[in-house]
This record gives structure tokens, C-alpha cells and sequence, in this order.
């Protein structure tokens, strides 16, 4: 056969693949879309879940998962920090940073069961938490860690040396150096990147299964002082999120409108993480305005 | 390519007093060494040039006097500062460099505004008083004569410049700081012929109140601006001397065909 | 103390002394600073190291005990294939055979990334080669959104979609590894596409030009340069997808039934690793063998996480190594 038709054959037979897998991939997305958006109204996201009559809504979860999320980028972000400065600036290249290296890649790599099981043993039966938002924010925490930590590295790494340089220059020591000067410049990465994890976080389910729990008690919305058992800041509370109440709903079986909440809720889901998705890309796109552009 | 004898040398002493004299100096990346035997006096309020092909070591030696060479190349012997031999290890290198400031071959000014790349390193030395910033900030654009042309827009972000005016702010910012010694790095390497002819000329007034040593691989801009010349050839400081000597009398061989062209 | 060593360093350093003198050769503000922002970071990366080590520690330990406290012999563990930790068998031994789950893990896993391996290709391929800009810029946001999709959502959808559709063409329940399988390789599919085609992108365009100079057509500059250059990108971003789908719990264990069996068709209920752990953990109690059998499981699932992990590192320094001969 000529290479002439071959070519011909080959690129024929990509755009087949290709269009497989579009139709797949609008099929999935229109799915989800068509058959949950529907299902969303006002009374859907703000009543709360009915275990065994249909009507529910996913006030609850929606909050849990959000509280959740912040939780986690409280305790996240700082450690993420201090490791990326570490790994940009500070790591010589030697076998120790070789060996921290895999370290975060083994953490990265762990499947998010594994890490929920962990955390799970850990704070949730040896701390004493019991199934908790904390002990859940603790675990999102260990599966958000690498990739957060990374990124920030990445980021700080892709600021010139002549920044550093020039903060050197002038005295300042090498941490105002990093702090002042590196660091802003490298922000509008940073924050991206920070968005992208917590689209991430925001689906996760399976660490949370055993940690974070899968009951969301009913907790008041006016009740502002954490300490308290019925607030709903409180972070020793168990609390079911939205992804995992999709699982719970589809694996029980025992809730009579289980197809439709979960319809909705996947939606809704999917929706916040396309938020999260063009929210980072607008903000990207505003700083690099911002930086570059004269007003 | 002619092998030249690396020995023989021809230094002048200044006879003005020294603002950085280099006792010995050797600089090495691991194994490799760059820079051998350097004994050099500086003088004060004076332009100082150091020319050479690329890879003579002009830029190491440079950044050896304000030690950004720390953690990247091995500076030995002494280099002494107002009585004190700054290549110590012990010396307080962030002191150090508020008294020696560096401006380097391509400009990098910080990613904020104007006037922030100017009075971000004042604050950390805990100049507060918006009134005195704002002084310090429009003396330092008047001394490299940035200030007209970004007046009107001192709180936009610096990257909007052109090349040779950011590479001034980034003069400015460093004499903002009021050093004593101005250290420049081909500062005008990355510039188009006119921005580098207004550099020139703010070196030249910026020499009054300042020491400036100047690495540049042009040598018609060292025999414009500055005062004394070193040629470097393959780490080896060949020949210093007052610049209308090294450029009209050179005494070595080697010097004579780099200036003359006939080099390599 | 401090003013002794002053005068130690200022009598070699200093030849006479003045207060901007004194300065040099004191510590500042900034080397104060310094050494606060050194403390922060090498705390936090400390914190990072402890806890990989304790994960490591605990999951090993608790999964061990299965061979060490119950005296389960590890090839029983490992060839075994009835699975019923609470019993025993005719001969006394419990029954802690976890062949079936380790064989459908392994099998849902090869098949959606055999499944997904074609289909990325040719998407990376378009993306980089053939599509003109705006399509690829469209079609990689689309990717990179459906990478981001949860686990679960995936799950329902095989739920509501596959199972049923299995079902209707295969017969029985619908659940198995088939259905397991498809979940997997949708799942897969746009990381595997969007990391090769990070490393398709990765090979630099002169070489596709001088490929088309020689008269090469389109494919064969394909095939031959650049998808031979970016083999080892591709690979690591098959072994990716595969180390995703072989960890992930939630989806498959949505629509495969959940019988530990050993699978005897495409089309039968069976068992991952991953959906017995997360079905039965909690319905044990720490410190029986019930629960330590469940450890060993994830202790199976961390050692092939390592082994993914071993892969693409063996896969980097052999590109590395292609690359520069």
C-alpha cells in the first residue's frame, strides 16, 4: 500500500476515534446536565435530605461539602506553603530532596480509599474524633497536600532568578526575599492552581466515607458558636458531603426519589467544578491582564 | 587561536583612595576555577569598567563584591570594604548589600507597581513615612531621569516599560537605597542604542555621588563612561589602568589585540 | 556570649571600627528572618515526610497482622479464592482468599486501559497534529473538565447508563467487571489523554518539520517521529490512568456487583480490592481477623500504588536516557 493511502486510512481512522470519544464525552456532560438541571430548584438546595420519602433536598450536604473544603484549604494551604518555599528555594539537589520527592509522589499516588482508611484509623478511632468534619478535613488534607504542594513549587519555580537576584540585591534577606517579591509574583499560579484542588476536594468521596461520615445530622444555621453540638461550624460533627450522599443514595437504595436527588445533585456538583474550572481560568487571565497590560 | 602568556600582567595602583580593594581573589565553580590572583584597587567616586570576551570572568569577579556568588561559587582571599574584609564568611551579607548595589544585564523590575519596586526594600528598613518615601522615590527616578516620563503613572505595574526605562528603574531602586558602591552587570546589554546612550549618561552623573564598577563587553561604552579599566582574559586580571591609557597605550600584547580587534 | 564572639570575628576582619563596621559583622533583622522562614519551611516539608512515613507504617502494620496475629500464610492470602474472613474452611484454616478481588482489581485495570490506550492516542494525536487551534483549545478544556469530574458522578452514571444497558444486551444483573470496565475507561480517558498529550506537545517542532521536508506524509511523520519520541510520555500516561483506575473505590464499586467471586465472566457479579474495602470496613471490628483481612487488602492496594509508582520512574530515566543518546 502507498504511504499516500495509508495516510489517508490512518487519519480516517482518528477522526473515527475521536469522534467515539466526543460523542462520549458530550453524552456524559449532556447527561448529567439534562437530566439533573431539572431537578434543581430552589427547594432542592436549600430543604434537607429525606432518608425514606421522596422530596428531599441536599441543603445539608451542599453546606458540608463547602464548610469541608474550607476547612481542608485552612489547614492545607500553610503546610503547602512552607513545603513549596522548601522545595523551590531551599532544597539542595541531593538525596534527601530526591527522597522527599518520591515521598510526595508516593502520597500523591496513594489511592484517596487508602488515605480515607488512614485517617480513618488514625484520628477517627485512635484521636478519639469519631466521624467528624475535622477528622474529614484532615484526611482531604493528606490527599490535597501533594498536589497543592507541587503546584505551589512549580509556580514559585517558574519566577525568573533576576527576581531574586534583585531582591538579594538589595539587602533584603532571602526569606522577604521569597516572601515579598517571589511569592506575589508567583500568586496568580498559586491561586489557579489552589482552585483546581479544591474542584478536586469538592468531589472527593471516598476518603470521607469513614471520616467525615455519611449521616448529616441536623445542625442550625443560626447557632454561630462552634463549640456547641447543634451548630453547624461545628467541626466535631459528623457530616455526610454531596459526593458522598450520591454514593449513599445509589448503594442503600432505600430513598424512593434516590434517581432524581442523585440526578440533581451530580449536576450540581459538576456545575460547582466548572465554576471552579472558568474561575480559575478568568482569574488567570484577569492578573495576566492586570500585570501586563497599561491601563 | 594565539595561546597568550596569562602571567604577564601590567597594574596600576589608583592614586585616588580605594572605595574596594581585592586581596587575592580566586573564584571557582566546584573544580573549575574562573578567576585567579586578582588584586585590584577601586577607586572612589570613580567609573571602573571590566572588559573582556564572554567567559573571561568579568561577571563572577563582579558579583563577588557583594557576595552573590554565595552558594553558587567559591570566592577566596579578601576583598576589603571600609576596613573590613566583606568575603568573610561571617559578614552580614544583607548589611553588606545596602552599602554595595547591583543592577544586572537584563532588567528585572519586581511584578508591582513603580513606585513599589522603589519603596518595597525602603520599608523593610523601616522607612514608614509616606512623605519621605515619596521623596526617595521621585530623588531616585530625577537621578537616572525616569521621573518625567512616569510621573503620571508611578502606581501602575513596572512591567509595562520598555527595556531601557525598567532597566533604569532598576538603577533607580538600587540608589534609592543609598549605597555607597553601584555594581552593573552589562546593564546595557539587553538595551537599544539610544536607552543605552541615556544610561551612559546617567552613570556618568550618578559617578559623583557614587563608586561605580561597570562590566561590559563594549568596549566602546567602557572607553565612553568610565575612568579605570580592567581587561580580564581567561580569569587573569591582564591589565588596569586609566582608561584612556588601556585604550591608547596599552602595555601588554594581549590587551592591544583584544582592543584593537585582532583578538582570538 | 554573643559579644565574645563579636570580638573575636572583629579583631581579624575589621582593621579599625566604625558603626557601619560594626554592622557588617553583626546579625540583623534579616538574618533574623532568615532563619524564622527556614524554620516554617523545613517544618512543613518535616510534616509532609512524617506523614507519608506514618501512612506507610500504619497500613503495613494493620496489614500485616492478618499473617503475623492470625497466622495466615501469605500464599494462602494470595491464591486463595474463597473469601469469607468470619469462617473457616473444612480444615480449620479461615477463609481469606483474596484472588478473586486481586484478579478483578488487575482485570477491570487492564481492560479499560487497553480500552482507553487507542482512544487517547488518537485524541492526542488530533489535539496536537491535526485539529486546527480552536478545536484543540475547545476540546482540551472539555478534557481537562471532565478530569475534575468526581468519582462518584462517574458511578452513577455507570449506574443509570451501563448497567442497564449491559443488562440489556449481555443479560443477568448488568453488574460485573464489564461494567466495571467501561466506568473505568471513561474515567480514564481524559487523563490519559491529557497527559499524552503534554508529551506529544513535549517533542519539539523541528522535528516534525524536518520529517515533512524528507516527504514524509502526515501519519508517517505521526508514527515515526513523533509518537516514537513521545512513547515514554504516552506510556507514563497509560500507567497513570492505570494506577488511577486501579485505585479508585467508589466508581467500580457502584456497578460491580460486589461478590467476592471468582469472576467467571465479563458479565458476573465480582469484587475489586477497592469496593470490599470500602463496603465491609466498616462492618468489622478493629483487631479481628475479619478487619485485618480488610488491611491486608489495602496493604495489596499500597504496595501496587508503590509499584505504579516504580514504573513511572523506571519509564522517566529510560526516556531520559532515549532522549539524550
Amino acid at each position: 500500500m502507498n504511504p499516500k493511502r495509508t495516510n489517508q486510512i490512518a487519519t480516517g481512522l482518528i477522526y473515527v476515534l475521536v469522534a467515539i470519544v466526543v460523542l462520549i464525552l458530550a453524552g456524559l456532560l449532556g447527561y448529567i446536565l439534562v437530566n439533573g438541571v431539572p431537578n434543581i430548584s430552589w427547594h432542592f438546595l436549600t430543604s434537607g435530605a429525606e432518608a425514606f420519602s421522596a422530596g428531599g433536598g441536599i441543603r445539608d450536604q451542599l453546606f458540608n461539602s463547602l464548610y469541608l473544603l474550607v476547612l481542608t484549604l485552612i489547614i492545607s494551604l500553610p503546610i503547602a506553603l512552607g513545603a513549596g518555599i522548601y522545595l523551590s528555594e531551599y532544597a539542595a539537589d541531593n538525596w534527601v530532596t530526591n527522597v522527599i520527592r518520591t515521598m510526595i509522589e508516593v502520597l500523591s499516588s496513594l489511592p484517596s480509599v487508602v488515605v480515607g482508611l488512614f485517617g480513618y484509623l488514625l484520628f477517627v478511632i485512635k484521636f478519639g474524633f469519631g466521624f467528624s468534619i475535622l477528622a474529614g478535613a484532615i484526611a482531604l488534607t493528606f490527599f490535597n497536600l501533594p498536589l497543592l504542594t507541587r503546584n505551589i513549587e512549580e509556580s514559585l519555580h517558574n519566577v525568573s532568578n533576576l527576581q531574586r537576584e534583585a531582591g538579594l540585591s538589595l539587602g533584603l534577606s532571602n526569606w522577604k526575599t521569597i516572601s515579598g517579591i517571589v511569592l506575589p509574583a508567583a500568586l496568580p499560579g498559586i491561586i489557579t492552581g489552589v482552585i483546581l484542588c479544591s474542584g478536586r476536594v469538592f468531589g472527593e468521596a471516598a476518603a470521607l466515607i469513614y471520616t467525615a461520615g455519611q449521616s448529616a445530622p441536623t445542625v442550625n444555621y443560626l447557632n454561630f458558636n462552634p463549640l456547641s453540638a447543634t451548630s453547624f461550624l461545628n467541626p466535631m460533627r459528623p457530616a455526610e458531603t454531596l459526593a458522598v450522599h450520591i454514593w449513599k443514595l445509589n448503594t442503600e437504595g432505600i430513598t424512593p426519589d434516590a434517581h432524581l436527588i442523585s440526578s440533581g445533585a451530580s449536576a450540581v456538583l459538576i456545575i460547582v467544578i466548572l465554576m471552579f474550572n472558568l474561575g480559575a481560568r478568568a482569574f488567570g487571565n484577569l492578573v495576566y491582564l492586570k500585570m501586563t497590560a497599561v491601563k | 587561536m594565539q595561546t597568550y602568556n596569562l602571567e604577564d600582567s601590567y597594574i596600576v595602583t589608583p592614586t585616588e583612595s580605594a572605595a574596594i580593594t581585592t586581596e587575592n581573589i580566586e573564584v571557582s565553580y566546584g573544580s573549575h576555577q574562573v578567576i585567579y590572583q586578582t588584586n585590584l584597587q577601586f577607586p572612589r567616586n570613580k567609573i571602573s569598567a571590566l572588559i573582556g570576551a564572554s567567559g573571561s570572568g568579568k561577571s563572577t569577579l563582579l558579583r563577588s563584591f557583594n557576595r552573590m556568588n554565595d552558594g553558587k561559587a567559591n570566592v577566596n582571599g579578601q576583598i576589603w570594604y571600609r576596613d573590613v574584609d566583606i568575603n568573610d564568611r561571617k559578614i552580614n551579607v544583607y548589611e553588606l548589600r545596602k552599602h554595595i548595589g547591583m543592577v544586572f544585564q537584563r532588567p528585572n523590575p519586581f511584578a508591582k507597581s513603580i513606585k513599589d519596586n522603589l519603596t518595597f526594600a525602603l520599608k523593610e528598613n523601616g522607612i514608614t513615612d509616606k512623605q519621605q518615601l515619596s521623596q526617595r522615590t521621585e530623588e531616585s527616578l530625577i537621578a537616572v531621569s525616569l521621573w518625567d516620563e512616569v510621573k503620571d503613572k508611578i502606581n501602575e505595574s513596572a512591567l509595562s516599560l520598555s527595556g531601557g526605562q525598567a532597566q533604569r528603574l532598576c538603577i533607580a531602586r538600587s540608589i534609592a537605597m543609598k549605597p555607597d558602591v553601584l555594581l552593573l552587570d552589562e546593564p546595557a546589554s539587553a538595551l537599544d542604542p539610544i536607552s543605552s546612550a541615556k544610561l551612559e549618561e546617567t552613570l556618568k552623573t550618578l559617578s559623583k555621588n557614587y563608586t561605580i564598577i561597570i562590566v561590559t563587553h563594549n568596549m566602546q561604552q567602557a572607553s565612553r563612561v568610565s575612568d579605570y579599566t580592567a581587561f580580564l582574559h581567561m580569569g587573569h586580571v591582564i591589565e588596569y589602568d586609566l582608561t584612556e591609557n588601556i585604550f591608547t597605550n596599552p602595555h601588554i600584547q594581549t590587551t592591544e589585540d583584544y582592543i584593537s580587534g585582532n583578538f582570538g | 556570649m554573643e559579644m565574645q564572639g563579636e570580638k573575636n570575628i572583629s579583631k581579624h576582619l575589621v582593621r579599625k571600627q566604625d558603626s557601619i563596621q560594626s554592622k557588617f559583622i553583626k546579625p540583623s533583622k534579616a538574618t533574623r528572618e532568615d532563619q524564622l522562614g527556614k524554620l516554617i519551611c523545613y517544618l512543613s516539608i518535616g510534616m509532609i515526610v512524617a506523614l507519608v512515613v506514618c501512612i506507610l507504617y500504619f497500613i503495613t502494620s494493620r496489614g500485616l497482622a492478618t499473617f503475623i496475629q492470625n497466622h495466615v500464610g501469605i500464599w494462602q492470602f494470595i491464591s486463595g479464592s474463597s473469601w469469607n474472613p468470619g469462617m473457616v474452611d473444612g480444615s480449620g484454616n479461615p477463609q481469606v482468599g483474596a484472588l478473586p478481588m486481586i484478579v478483578t482489581s488487575f482485570g477491570v485495570t487492564l481492560l479499560a486501559a487497553l480500552l482507553a490506550t487507542p482512544f487517547a492516542i488518537a485524541m492526542a494525536v488530533f489535539m496536537t497534529e491535526i485539529a486546527p487551534q480552536r478545536g484543540t483549545k475547545a476540546l482540551q478544556a472539555v478534557t481537562e473538565l471532565l478530569v475534575g469530574i468526581p468519582s462518584v458522578v462517574y458511578g452513577f452514571i455507570g449506574l443509570s447508563v451501563i448497567v442497564p444497558a449491559v443488562r440489556h444486551l449481555f443479560g443477568g444483573t448488568g453488574f460485573g467487571i464489564l461494567s466495571g470496565t467501561l466506568v473505568l475507561f471513561v474515567m480514564i480517558l481524559p487523563t490519559v489523554t491529557s497527559l499524552s498529550v503534554d508529551s506529544l506537545r513535549a517533542v519539539p517542532i523541528h522535528y516534525r518539520q524536518a520529517s515533512l521536508a524528507l516527504g514524509a506524509t502526515r501519519w508517517q511523520t505521526i508514527r515515526k517521529v513523533v509518537l516514537k519520541t513521545a512513547t515514554p510520555g504516552v506510556l507514563t500516561a497509560i500507567v497513570f490512568g492505570m494506577a488511577r483506575a486501579f485505585g479508585e473505590a467508589l466508581a467500580v464499586q457502584m456497578v460491580i456487583g460486589n461478590a467476592v467471586l471468582m469472576p467467571h465472566s465479563l458479565v458476573s457479579p465480582a469484587s475489586t480490592l477497592t469496593s470490599q474495602l470500602t463496603t465491609q470496613i466498616g462492618n468489622t471490628v478493629m483487631g479481628t481477623l475479619p478487619n485485618n483481612a480488610l488491611w491486608s487488602l489495602a496493604l495489596v492496594l499500597l504496595l501496587m500504588s508503590l509499584f505504579f509508582n516504580l514504573t513511572v520512574r523506571f519509564i522517566g530515566n529510560w526516556g531520559k536516557r532515549k532522549y539524550e543518546s
